[in-house]
C-alpha cells in the first residue's frame, strides 16, 4: 500500500541523504518526495510517498525518528488530509490547434503560463488523479505532450490535528488512541 | 611543560585540535585507540598536552574494536582516532560491528582541508557518506568553533536511547584553526527520547495480566539488561514469578548462568531444552533482545503458542521479526520497576519441573569431565579453561565455532565478561576486542580466544600488546580449518571443503617474534598446567590448541527449521558423555 508520511526534519547539508537511506536500506520505494522550508524556523517539512507493506508504517516511522535530525514525524496514511500535487505541462500547439486546450485547462482549472509560436504550459494543481486525467486527455488529443515536471505529493491533515494539538489533547499520533476517529468527525470539505 | 587548563571554567581560546582533546578530557575520555596520518597530525601533534593515553594500533580496524571492547568491558564510550581516507575506511568494519551491537563508541577521523574538499584531494573520502548507514549518527566538522559541540553531541547520541556508534569527520584546518572553547557552551540539547516510546499503565497491566496468568512463560534475556542496567530486575522478576530464563548470545553474564532459573543460551546452537521450553511456552517475555534470526529459527515456526511481551528501548524493532501482544516500548529498568510491583508471586515449579524432565538425555553435554581420552576438543578448552578461571576473567571471542563453543562450555555469572560480536559477526575481533577490554579493566583477567582463522585477521595487533606490555592471555583454537565454514560444508555442501583448509604460521613462533612468551597444547592431559603457567607468566602469554579437526559444534538448528528441530551430536560420535557429567 502507499504510506505517506510527513517529516519535519533540520535544515541542514546531508539530511535528504539520511532520510532517502533510510527508505534504500528498507529495500522500499520512494512514490514521491517534496522537501520545503516550514513554519518553523531552521526546519523543513518533507511529504514522503512510499511504497511498503501495510505493517510497515510502524517500523519506518520509528525509523524516522531514530535519524538525529528528523524532529517530528507523522503518518498520514488513511487519515482526513488534504493532499495536492502540481505539474507544469508542455503541449505542442500551434495557432490551430491552441483553443482546444484552452477548453481543456478550463474544465481541468488549470492556467495556461507560457505561450510560444509551437508549444503552450500548462500549470495544473490538484490531487493525482486529476493531474493523470488532465495528461491522459491531452495524449488523446493531437497535441503532443513535449514534457511534465510533477512537484509529487504534498499532504496536510485537515483541521489543526498536528500531531502537536493531538498531543495537548491527549491523543498520541502514533494511532494508539484513534487520532483518525477525531479526524473523520470533521465534515469533509474538497472544492475539488 | 605547563598543560593548558584543558577544563577552562571560563572561555579560552584554542587550536581546533586542543579543542577536540579538551572536550574529550571533559567528556571523561582517558584512553584512545588510534593511528596518526596527514589529516589528523594537528590533533596528535597537541596530544602530548593532555591527559590522554594513546594506544597506537597496528591497522585502524583494531582501533575500532578496540573501543569497542573498551566500552563493552567499562559500558563506557569507547574512542577510536584515524586519519582520513584509508585509516578511515579502515574503520568501518568495526563500526559496523559496534553498530549491529548497539555499542556506544566515538570514531574521530581527519579530513583533508575544507578549501579541497570534494576535490578527490590526495586521501580525501567522503567517510561521512560511507559510514552513513553503520553509525548512528555522524558529523563533518569544517570549523574550529564546531569540534567542541560536535563531539559533546557525539558522546550524547553514542550513549543515549538504544546506544551507537557515532563518527566526527574534522577537516585538517578546523584542527589547526582557533576558536573559543567553551566546554559548558558546548553542550548538546537536552537529550530528548525516541517520541515513540510507549509504556502506558494500561499496557503495563495488560503485561502483568498475561504474566500472571500464563503456565509456561519463558523470559528471553538479551543484550539490553546490560545496556540498561536492568540485572537486579530482571532477576527480581524471574525469582519472584519462578520464570525460567533462556540467554541470547550477547545477553550471557546478565542473569548468573549458575542461577538456578537460567536455562542457558536459546537459538541455532543454544541448548536444545531452551528452544524447546521457548516452543512450548505459552508466554515469552523478551527483555532487551530483537527476536534476531539466529534465534528464532524461522518466524512461521516461532513459538506459535505463546503470548508475546517485548520490554524493548527501540520502537524500530517491535513487531520487526516477530509480532507481538504487548509492546513496553522504553528503557527496560524503568519498564521493570513499573511491572514488578504488578507481580505478586506465583508457583512456576509444574512448569520448571517439566522443562528439567525434558532435559533428558539432551542434557547430556558434550564432554564435561570426561577422562583424558587423549583427543583434544576445542569444548574440552573452553570447559577447563572456565574452571581455571573460575568463570571470572574477561574473555573475548571471535566469530565461529570456537565462539559457539565458548557460550557453551565458559559460563559467565558476571556482567560485561563476554565480549563478542553477535549481530555482525566480524572473524578478527577477539584480539583487539580483547586488548580493548583489558585497558577498560586493567585489575581482571583477560583471556583472547580466537580461531585459527580469526586470530590472523587482526594478528598485528599482538605488536600492539608488546608495546603496551599488556597482560592478556590468548588461546587459539587451531583446527587448521575455517571451522564453522567447514562445519556448513560438512552438513549442507556434501562434505566440499572448498578453501576451508588453513596453513597458518606457527603461532608460538609468531608470539614469540613479538617478544610474547607461548606454548603449545595438543592433549588434555597437558591443558592445565600450560594454563596455569600462562596466567603465573608477568606479561602476555599465547597458547595454540591443537584441536581436533573436524570437530563440529552441537546442537544446531539448520538455517531455516524451526527451533524444535535441532541436529544433536550423533550418537557413534565418541564425545558424547553420560548424564552423570555435569
Amino acid at each position: 500500500m502507499l504510506h505517506t508520511f510527513v517529516a519535519y526534519v533540520e535544515d541542514k547539508p546531508g539530511v535528504l541523504t539520511r532520510v532517502a537511506s533510510l527508505f534504500r536500506r528498507l529495500n522500499i520505494n520512494i512514490i514521491s518526495l517534496t522537501v520545503g522550508r516550514s513554519e518553523r524556523s531552521g526546519y523543513s517539512r518533507m511529504t514522503i510517498v512510499a511504497d511498503a507493506s501495510d505493517e510497515a508504517g510502524h517500523r519506518i516511522r520509528a525509523s524516522l525518528y531514530k535519524l538525529e535530525d528528523v524532529a517530528e514525524v507523522d503518518d498520514i496514511s488513511g487519515v482526513s488530509a488534504v493532499t495536492r500535487e502540481l505539474a507544469l505541462i508542455k503541449v505542442a500547439a500551434n495557432a490551430e490547434s491552441r483553443s482546444g486546450v484552452f477548453e481543456l485547462a478550463e474544465v481541468f482549472r488549470a492556467r495556461i503560463v507560457d505561450l510560444a509560436p509551437e508549444s503552450l504550459m500548462i500549470e495544473i494543481t490538484g490531487v493525482e488523479s486529476k493531474i493523470e486525467g488532465l495528461i491522459q486527455v491531452l495524449n488523446e488529443r493531437e497535441n503532443r505532450v513535449l514534457e511534465v515536471c510533477r512537484s509529487g505529493k504534498m499532504t496536510m491533515r485537515r483541521g489543526h490535528h498536528t500531531s502537536r494539538v493531538l498531543r495537548a489533547m491527549g491523543v498520541t499520533a502514533d494511532g494508539a488512541e484513534n487520532p483518525e476517529a477525531l479526524a473523520d468527525n470533521l465534515p469533509p470539505i474538497d472544492p475539488d | 611543560m605547563t598543560q593548558p587548563d584543558f577544563h577552562p571554567h571560563s572561555p579560552t581560546r584554542l587550536t581546533g585540535a586542543e579543542i577536540l582533546w579538551a572536550t574529550l578530557v571533559g567528556e571523561g575520555v582517558t584512553e584512545v585507540f588510534g593511528y596518526p596520518g596527514g589529516a589528523i597530525l594537528p590533533a596528535y601533534d597537541a596530544l602530548r598536552k593532555f591527559p590522554i593515553r594513546h594506544i597506537l594500533v597496528r591497522h585502524e580496524q583494531g582501533a575500532a574494536h578496540m573501543a569497542d571492547g573498551y566500552a563493552r568491558a567499562s559500558g563506557k564510550v569507547g574512542v577510536a582516532v584515524a586519519t582520513s581516507g584509508p585509516g578511515a575506511t579502515n574503520l568501518v568494519t568495526g563500526i559496523a560491528t559496534a553498530m549491529m551491537d548497539s555499542i556506544p563508541m566515538v570514531c574521530i577521523t581527519g579530513q583533508v582541508s575544507s578549501k579541497v574538499l570534494g576535490t578527490d584531494a590526495f586521501q580525501e573520502i567522503d567517510i561521512t557518506g560511507i559510514t552513513l548507514p553503520v553509525t548512528k549518527h555522524n558529523f563533518l566538522v569544517s570549523r574550529a568553533e564546531d569540534i567542541a559541540p560536535a563531539i559533546r553531541a557525539a558522546f550524547q547520541i553514542a550513549q543515549s536511547g538504544r546506544p551507537g556508534p557515532v563518527l566526527v569527520d574534522i577537516t585538517k584546518d578546523a584542527q589547526q584553526a582557533s576558536a573559543i572553547f567553551d566546554f559548558d557552551g558546548a553542550k548538546p540539547r537536552p537529550y530528548s527520547p525516541h517520541p515513540m516510546l510507549h509504556c502506558t499503565d494500561h499496557k503495563l497491566h495488560q503485561a502483568a495480566e498475561l504474566i500472571r496468568k500464563a503456565e509456561r512463560p519463558v523470559i528471553l534475556a538479551g543484550h539490553g539488561i546490560l545496556q540498561a542496567r536492568a540485572g537486579e530486575q530482571i532477576r527480581t522478576l524471574a525469582e519472584r514469578m519462578q520464570i525460567p530464563v533462556g540467554m541470547t548470545l550477547l545477553g550471557l553474564g546478565a542473569f548468573p548462568a549458575s542461577h538456578p532459573l537460567n536455562m542457558g543460551m536459546m537459538g541455532m546452537h543454544g541448548e536444545s531444552w531452551v528452544n524447546q521450553a521457548i516452543q512450548e511456552a505459552d508466554l515469552l517475555i523478551a527483555c532487551g533482545m530483537r527476536f534476531d534470526d539466529r534465534v528464532i529459527g524461522t518466524p512461521a515456526t516461532y513459538a506459535l503458542k505463546a503470548k508475546k511481551i517485548h520490554i524493548e528501548i527501540d520502537p524500530a524493532e517491535i513487531n520487526k521479526n516477530i509480532p507481538v501482544d504487548v509492546a513496553l516500548v522504553g528503557d527496560l529498568r524503568e519498564v521493570l520497576e513499573q511491572l514488578l510491583p504488578l507481580l505478586p508471586g506465583r508457583d512456576g515449579s509444574a512448569w520448571l519441573r517439566s522443562i528439567e524432565e525434558s532435559k533428558g538425555t539432551a542434557a547430556v553435554r558434550d564432554i564435561r569431565n570426561l577422562p583424558d581420552s587423549g583427543h583434544l576438543y576445542a569444548a574440552h578448552v573452553m570447559h577447563d579453561l572456565w574452571r581455571i578461571t573460575e568463570g571470572r576473567a574477561i574473555v573475548a571471542t571471535d566469530v565461529g565455532q570456537h565462539q559457539m563453543w565458548e557460550a557453551q562450555y565458559y559460563h559467565h555469572d558476571h556482567p560485561r565478561t563476554l565480549i563478542t560480536s553477535g549481530g555482525l559477526g566480524t572473524m578478527g575481533f577477539a584480539l583487539p576486542a580483547g586488548i580493548g577490554a583489558k585497558f577498560a579493566c586493567p585489575e581482571r583477567e583477560v583471556w583472547v580466544i580466537a580461531g585459527d582463522g580469526g586470530f590472523q585477521m587482526t594478528a598485528s595487533e599482538l605488536a600492539t600488546i608488546a608495546q603496551e606490555k599488556l597482560k592478556i592471555n590468548i588461546a587459539v583454537i587451531n583446527n587448521g580449518y575455517l571451522g564453522m565454514v567447514r562445519q556448513w560444508q560438512e552438513f549442507f555442501y556434501e562434505r566440499n571443503y572448498q578453501s576451508t583448509p588453513l596453513v597458518s604460521p606457527d603461532f608460538v613462533k609468531l608470539a614469540d617474534a613479538h617478544g610474547i612468551a607461548g606454548a603449545a597444547v595438543r592433549t588434555r592431559s597437558e591443558l592445565g598446567d600450560v594454563v596455569h603457567r600462562a596466567r603465573q607468566h608477568d606479561g602476555p602469554f599465547l597458547i595454540n590448541f591443537l584441536v581436533e579437526q573436524e570437530d563440529s559444534v552441537y546442537p544446531m538448528i539448520p538455517a531455516g527449521s524451526a527451533l524444535h528441530e535441532m541436529i544433536r551430536r550423533p550418537d557413534q560420535n565418541p564425545l558424547i558423555e553420560t548424564p552423570q557429567d555435569h
